[in-house]
Order: C-alpha cells, then structure tokens, then sequence
C-alpha cells in the first residue's frame, strides 16, 4: 500500500534520465500540464550537450540541402490596431528554400471568436503552441468566468516559449484580439521578446509591408480604409518579397470578435485589383499605373 | 544595441534609456521604457538579450516587492543592487544564464545615509553599474551598450556630483545628442527617471 501512495504522490516522482522519459502522459502537454497532480512536467531533450546543435545539425538547408528537416520559413503578416479594431493581414506562401512548398497556407490562426494569431517562421511550431493557447484560454474561461484579455493570453505564450528558450523554437507572432480595454496587440517572439503596440509586421516581407503600412497608416481610418491598407501592404511584400506571395487572407477584429474579411489572389491584385470594393482603387495595384499610367489615378 | 546612462547630482539619480526595441534592421517599437520601478526609491534600468531583459527584470521587481511586504520597511539601494548582482552570478553558473546589463539607481533615504549639514537633502543618491557577469560598482555616472563609448569620456569631463536637476539634464543631454552625432546607427528616443527624496517620476528630457 504504501509503495503504491508514494508512486502516486507528488513528490516522490521516479528520477529517470531524459532519455527514458517515453512514457509521458498526453495529459502533461494538455489542459492538465503546471496543475496536474503528478508533478512539474519536464523537458524532453535530445540526448546531446546542446539542443540547438541538434536542431542546427538537422535543420540547416543552406550547408546540407538534403538536411532531413526543412524549416519553412518566408512569410510576410501583419496586424494594426485602429478606431475600428483590428487588422490582420497575411500572405499564404511557405517556402523551403527555394522551393515553393504551398501557396494556400493558412497563416492566422483562430484561437478563438475574439483572439486571431499570426503565423511567422516554424509553421508547426506556430500552429502547435497556439492551438495549445486556445487550449489553456478555454481553461481560463472555464475557471474564471471570464474571458481572457490579450495582455494574459499573450504573456501565458511569451512565457512558454521563453522556458523553451534555446531550444530551437522559431516562432514570430502577433497575438490580437478585443478585450474589455477595447483592440490590442502584441508581438511574441521565440526569443521571449513580447511587446504592446499599434502595428507590426513580420516576416521576410515585413520590411516592404511596413513601407506601404507607416505611410498609410493613421488611427482614424474607416472600415474600408483600413482594410485596403492591409491588404495593399501584403500585396506589396507578395510582390517585392520572393518568399512572399501567392493568396493574401484579411480578417477584421471588432467588438463582437473576428470576421474573416476575403482572400485575395496576389497577380489578381497586381493586374485587376481586389474588384469593386469600397476603399479599393478600381484598378489593378500594379500592372496598369506602370504600363498605361496615362489611364490610371494613384490613391493617396 | 540598448543604450542606458545613470548619473547622480545634489540629492538625486537620473537614469535613462532609449526607447527603441530593434530586430534585425527593424524598429519594432520605439517607446519602450526599459526603465523599471523597484521601489518607492529604487529603479532599474535593464539591457541585453531579447526575452532575458524583461524575464529577469519582473523576476528582480517581484521579489523586491515580496520583499519590501515581508519587511515593512524599503530595502536600502545598496542591499537591492547587492541582491540584483548575486541573481545575475548565481544565473551566470546556470544551464542558461541571463545575459541583462543592469543601472541600478536608488536614493538611501535611511537616517545613517543623511550627510550632516544636508539635511534638506533627505538622503544620499546611489548608482549601480551592473553588468551579466555579476559585476557590480558604485559609480558617480554609468553607462551601458555602444553609449558607454561615447559618454564615460564625457561624463568624465562634464560630470559635476554636486549638479542640480537642471544641470544633471543639461549633461545627460550632452551624452544623447554625442551619441546621436557620433554613433552610426543611434536611436532617436530616450525616457528618464530621476529618483530623489520624493520617490521615483518621469522627467522630461530637454530639447
């Protein structure tokens, strides 16, 4: 009897090596992990000196091009804050390499009616850990009656990845959403960094969304405005960026939670534009002004 | 990248920091305060790598909360910077030690630290400079990051102990705009505290 309480109580936890820790329950890694009964959970490492070396050694597509695992990485999305909400705005291109791997991707991720994520980096660590904070923001509601603000749910990521800290781990995020402090975003990082902010963009592309993004940027923007904004901005990485591209995938955050506003084809843009949409210019974003500018008005 | 400066004048500390969070050849943000309160007369401000700097600052600001709780009374500057310095060492020797820089700015408002015929003062004005090896040393002026490069010289020759606020500002002023002059790629934003008898605020940095 005794035996079979101290194998089941909390602090008498069989110390094994990490090696054999195979036998790790499903609960650790779900809602049950920092509350179960059976103790802290532990990190299950390579059996090595360094985990990064590992990762490096099985990951590194410009020493090894045969390297067994190819982290895809080239992405362009963006997010900002505004009177009206949010908005999130994404292109749909992972890349290996050089290779276009996929041009439909979906890289926000739904974690719940009122919280959208976006996806930067390494796709599965991106969808694993934020499908896991949908999880734990489930959790939260359970518990307290209450939904969780962005600040929280932000800083419950921010966290984890940082005890992952040097491990690998390649993520780049904006977590947003509506909360009783009204419209909010953060940016997380797998190097633990997290920030409040208006607007971010990240990505290989981030650098040629921010160009279109500063400059039409201003708090007071309509609905339609805005959404323009973003989707232009992500036609202009899909455009310059190489890693960039393919679909761009709108969504707009206001008080009852998130719409999912269109996804809109990149070379659609460039050559007819997003159609006959309030806020659009009616023309292509690309192809007419450079060809025929004669023909065309530049928006402002 | 991070630049933070600490200098100390007649019964005050001003600590300051640039406000830009960088990755890459971004600007993510650029009002960030990297200035964190400790206590009614304790600041700190932090620098180095991403994701460690905040981990280790609210880490250092709890505890010196719990602390202050559990006591009543305030920790005097010299026995929080002394507390800070031995996290950073006892992490140094870890499996991932913190890599933060560290001003720490506190005025020892306790009655051994009133200079006689200062009275008025309310105590002595403190400066850390700490860095993630564990190094610690109470210094007239500090900086830390590319600044220090520019500004320890200058503060050398320009740093009065005995400055008013106004004085203080002027100087801090001189060690931003050499920075801005000089160094390639320098920030365009700074936020300051000073930390007196009266606690620690926000101070406007002149133009």
């Amino acid at each position: 009897m005794n035996s079979l309480v101290s194998k089941f109580s909390t602090n008498n936890i069989p110390k094994q090596d990490v090696e054999d820790n195979e036998e790790y329950s499903d609960s650790m890694w779900a809602s049950s992990a920092g509350y179960a009964t059976n103790g802290l959970p532990t990190f299950r490492l390579p059996s090595l000196q360094q985990p990064t070396d590992f990762l490096r050694l099985h990951t590194d597509d410009h020493a090894d091009p045969s390297c067994r695992i190819k982290i895809k990485h080239g992405t362009t999305t963006l997010a900002f804050r505004f009177k009206g909400g949010v908005i999130v705005a994404v292109d749909s291109r992972a890349t290996a390499g050089s290779y276009i791997a996929s041009g439909t991707v979906e890289k926000v991720i739904r974690i719940n009616k009122f919280l959208l994520g976006t996806m930067a980096g390494g796709a599965a660590d991106c969808q694993y850990w934020e499908t896991y904070l949908g999880i734990m923001c489930r959790l939260h509601e359970l518990r307290n009656r209450e939904r969780i603000s962005v600040a929280a749910a932000s800083k419950y990521l921010s966290n984890l990845v940082y005890s992952y800290k040097g491990m690998g781990l390649s993520m780049g995020t904006m977590i947003c959403g509506w909360d009783k402090t009204g419209p909010a975003i953060f940016y997380v990082d797998s190097d633990g960094t997290r920030l409040k902010g208006d607007l971010f963009s990240v990505g290989s592309g981030s650098t040629f969304a921010y160009g279109v993004l500063d400059q039409g940027y201003h708090w007071d923007l309509s609905d339609e405005d805005a959404q323009e904004l973003g989707r232009r901005s992500i036609y202009a990485a899909g455009h310059r960026d190489a890693f960039s591209g393919n679909t761009i995938n709108l969504f707009h955050i206001k008080q009852d939670g998130w719409d999912f506003i269109g996804n809109y084809d990149v070379s659609k843009m460039h050559y007819d534009g997003p159609g006959n949409i309030p806020g659009a210019p009616g023309t292509g974003y690309g192809y007419e002004v450079r060809t025929n500018p004669e023909a065309c008005v530049v928006a402002d | 990248m991070d630049i933070l400066f600490g200098l100390c004048g007649k019964g005050f500390v001003i600590l300051a920091g640039d406000t830009t969070v960088a990755h890459s050849i971004v600007k993510m943000k650029n009002d960030e305060d990297k200035i964190k309160t400790l206590g009614p007369h304790l600041a700190m401000a932090y620098s180095g790598e991403p994701g460690d700097t905040i981990q280790f600052a609210e880490y250092i600001e709890r505890n010196l909360r719990l602390d202050q709780i559990r006591n009543v009374h305030e920790r005097r500057p010299e026995a929080s910077a002394s507390w800070i310095r031995s996290s950073l060492a006892s992490s140094l020797r870890s499996r991932r030690p913190y890599s933060v820089n560290i001003l720490v700015g506190g005025f020892d408002i306790s009655s051994a630290a009133i200079v006689e015929g200062q009275e008025e003062l309310g105590g002595t004005p403190k400066l850390y400079w700490l860095d993630y090896l564990g190094t610690k040393v109470e210094v007239p002026f500090g900086a830390h990051g590319y600044g220090s490069y520019f500004a320890l010289s200058l503060l050398d020759r320009y740093h009065d102990p005995n400055a008013s606020v106004e004085e203080a500002m002027g100087t801090l002023k001189r060690c931003i705009d050499e920075v801005s002059k000089r160094l390639v790629v320098s920030p365009s934003k700074y936020k300051a505290k000073i930390i007196d008898k009266d606690g620690v605020r926000d101070i406007e940095i002149p133009v």
